[in-house]
């Protein structure tokens, strides 16, 4: 049976706060092992989301995207994607928005929703460990996502969305109102 | 190489920069100096080379490497994985792996040149070919390949997926697999494995010959666009079996000029450096490896697809042997020297990887359970293989304390350098000479950029980035106007 809820976790751990994404999944992997809710989550590493990431999201009730951002203000942000067609594809990578464009044109169908938990970082180079100000980040990102888990349901997420709607761009937040 | 890498006089010229390069990876830049009528003076491509990976690997074990260079590449984590794990095996003197090893090692790199290759034809490059280079920017992209192709995104993701289990399979994991190891694999196919493979591998087959054959209508609806699209002539190099069979995973180096002659064949690749060696140039940071016998100048070359069934003598699978056949003849070979060649070779490739796939499937080796072999140490280890872009080299020294001391990496990507170069430089004759720069002009060099299908600094990634940038600046460097291509491919000032 597929677990309803996806966590998919993208970065890579050798590039400095890239790490962020595998890190945050990592830790949350070990908090649900052993608790009830192991069996309704599953959690998936990646270096980059691909197009048959889509493959991931299908019987899904909720998704949650983490990856490391070099743009947030605050520690982390936390929105919900908006399905976007995947036009001007600049990259061999896939943005969350662009997956679930993807997904509707693979299976003719609406995606199941997603948000995103957009971890701040800035440092990426190859080699480089965890930045000081990251791990701090992380450490506030673990506990919202334990509280993600705690209630995942797409009217609570929602609003934590909307609570968290001044860390994430205007045209985002303009989406999500 | 073309008269367009230097201009005479570039303070009086305008200044045109493409950023990013979109649908390619890691950060591209193309600077274009134009006069006050448009005539194309300078060309040039830009990209950061992967900075501080041979850094990254010294003074790690020697044991450690196939797995970490993985984190080198999120787009072919598998090609630096089995050329390290080759240059592990000379290094504890593993010089013929088991069958079972081997075996599995290839099925493994199969899995990603056909995941590799479906991505860039179904997702990259398939809205150019199919609505056109100056199409409406509006339309050239998935989703409208998608509106009147439905089948193709369809296709593109189920082939990728088939890939990738390839791969989880062999590597053991999605990511940061450990199925290469010095002197072999850790892990062979179990037989629920190979028969959940097997279940879906005549589907995978029928769809990659579709995609050959869709490559091939598309030459024959536009015959003389492709055929002349960014056209250079250039050496090539790749390996070959020794029978001159096409071997994307062992061989000998082969080098043929672009005039066809043969310039060395059945080269031990493990004194690549008698051969090829790497300039440097001061407008870029990736280096311009040449063929030592020609010189910087004249011995550049290429790889890649369109290098390895062009160069090869035969492709041992017989579906893809009768495709490269047909593109040899095809307009009595002339689409073999075309830029926009590279996507039909990249089908025939993939077609190939499915057979071949599907051939060791049909191999009990697979499943076999002797794994590993190892011999005499030495100090030194040398891999190569062929990659989805190109030949890839990875170059290790190994102290007695069996720590990596000095590594050097070649990749495709920086093969193709020069190429690349020649490539876009034609481009802006062709099109771009005396005309007002615009959007569909300005794709025309990316199409053929694309056609190499690049692979830069890609491993990192981050939300937010500008997939495309372009500024005019006059002849003193001053910022004139700046246009971006937002990630919906319009243009905003």
């Amino acid at each position: 049976m597929v677990a309803p809820l996806l966590v998919l976790a993208v970065g890579n751990e050798s590039r400095g706060d890239d790490a962020l994404g595998p890190l945050l999944s990592r830790r949350l992997a070990d908090w649900v092992a052993g608790t009830e809710m192991a069996v309704e989550v599953e959690l998936i590493e990646e270096f980059q989301l691909q197009v048959e990431n889509t493959l991931d999201l299908e019987d899904r009730k909720l998704a949650l995207f983490i990856d490391a951002g070099n743009e947030p203000q605050s520690p982390f942000a936390f929105y919900q994607a908006v399905k976007q067609q995947m036009e001007g594809h600049t990259s061999h990578a896939v943005a969350p928005e662009a997956l679930l464009g993807v997904y509707a044109m693979v299976h003719d169908e609406e995606p199941p929703p997603m948000f995103v938990l957009c971890v701040a970082g800035s440092a990426f180079e190859l080699g480089e460990p965890l930045s000081p100000q990251a791990r701090l980040n992380l450490e506030q990102a673990f506990d919202f996502a334990c509280n993600l888990l705690q209630q995942p349901g797409l009217n609570s997420w929602q609003g934590l969305a909307l609570s968290h709607a001044e860390d994430v761009e205007p045209a985002i937040v303009a989406a999500l109102l | 190489m073309s008269d367009l890498e230097t201009a005479e006089h570039p303070e009086q010229l305008r200044r045109v920069a493409i950023d990013t390069v979109s649908r390619v990876e890691g950060h591209g830049k193309v600077t274009i100096l134009l006069d006050d009528d448009n005539k194309v003076h300078q060309v040039r491509l830009h990209i950061v080379e992967f900075r501080g990976f041979e850094k990254f690997i010294q003074g790690r074990p020697y044991w450690e490497v196939p797995v970490m260079v993985q984190r080198l590449c999120g787009i072919c984590p598998v090609s630096h994985h089995l050329a390290a794990a080759k240059a592990m095996d000379m290094v504890i003197g593993a010089e013929h792996l088991t069958p079972a090893a081997e075996k599995n090692r290839r099925l493994m790199h199969y899995g990603q040149i056909l995941q590799s290759h479906a991505l860039h034809f179904f997702y990259l490059c398939s809205p150019d070919l199919l609505f056109g280079f100056d199409s409406d920017v509006a339309r050239r992209n998935i989703v409208g390949v998608a509106a009147q192709y439905p089948e193709i995104a369809k296709k593109g993701v189920l082939l990728r997926k088939f890939g990738q289990e390839v791969i989880r399979m062999t590597a053991g994991k999605r990511i940061h697999g450990t199925g290469a190891i010095p002197g072999g694999v850790n892990k062979s196919l179990s037989r629920e494995e190979r028969d959940a493979l097997l279940a879906d591998v005549y589907h995978m087959l029928s769809w990659s010959l579709e995609a050959v054959h869709l490559v091939r209508k598309l030459f024959e609806q536009n015959l003389e666009t492709y055929n002349a699209f960014g056209r250079f002539r250039a050496h090539q190099v790749s390996l070959v079996r020794a029978d001159g069979a096409m071997d994307l995973y062992h061989g000998g180096l082969r080098a043929r000029s672009m005039d066809g002659d043969i310039l060395f064949d059945h080269f031990d690749y493990r004194h690549y450096w008698e051969v090829i060696f790497e300039d440097v140039k001061s407008w870029s940071y990736m280096k311009f490896p040449f063929l030592r016998s020609l010189g910087p100048e004249k011995g550049w070359y290429q790889v890649g697809p369109l290098t390895r069934v062009t160069n090869c003598d035969f492709i041992p699978t017989p579906l893809a042997d009768k495709e490269r056949q047909e593109f040899l003849a095809f307009d009595e070979g002339r689409t073999t020297g075309a830029t926009l060649g590279f996507h039909w070779a990249r089908m025939i490739e993939m077609l190939h990887a499915v057979e071949s796939i599907k051939d060791l499937l049909h191999d009990d080796d697979i499943m076999g359970d002797d794994l590993l072999v190892s011999g005499e140490r030495a100090g030194r280890g040398v891999g190569v293989i062929e990659a989805p872009r190109g030949t890839l080299i990875h170059h290790y020294r190994v102290d007695k304390d069996e720590l990596v001391i000095r590594a050097n990496l070649i990749v495709a990507t920086t093969h193709n350098n020069q190429p690349m170069n020649e490539a876009i430089r034609q481009v802006a004759i062709q099109y771009l000479n005396g005309n007002e720069i615009t959007e569909g002009l300005l794709n025309h060099i990316e199409v053929a950029i694309r056609a190499f299908d690049p692979c830069l600094s890609c491993a990192t990634h981050a939300l937010g980035k500008m997939p495309l940038e372009v500024e005019l600046l006059d002849a003193e460097g001053a910022l004139v106007s700046r246009l971006a291509k937002t990630a919906d491919g319009a243009l905003s000032a």
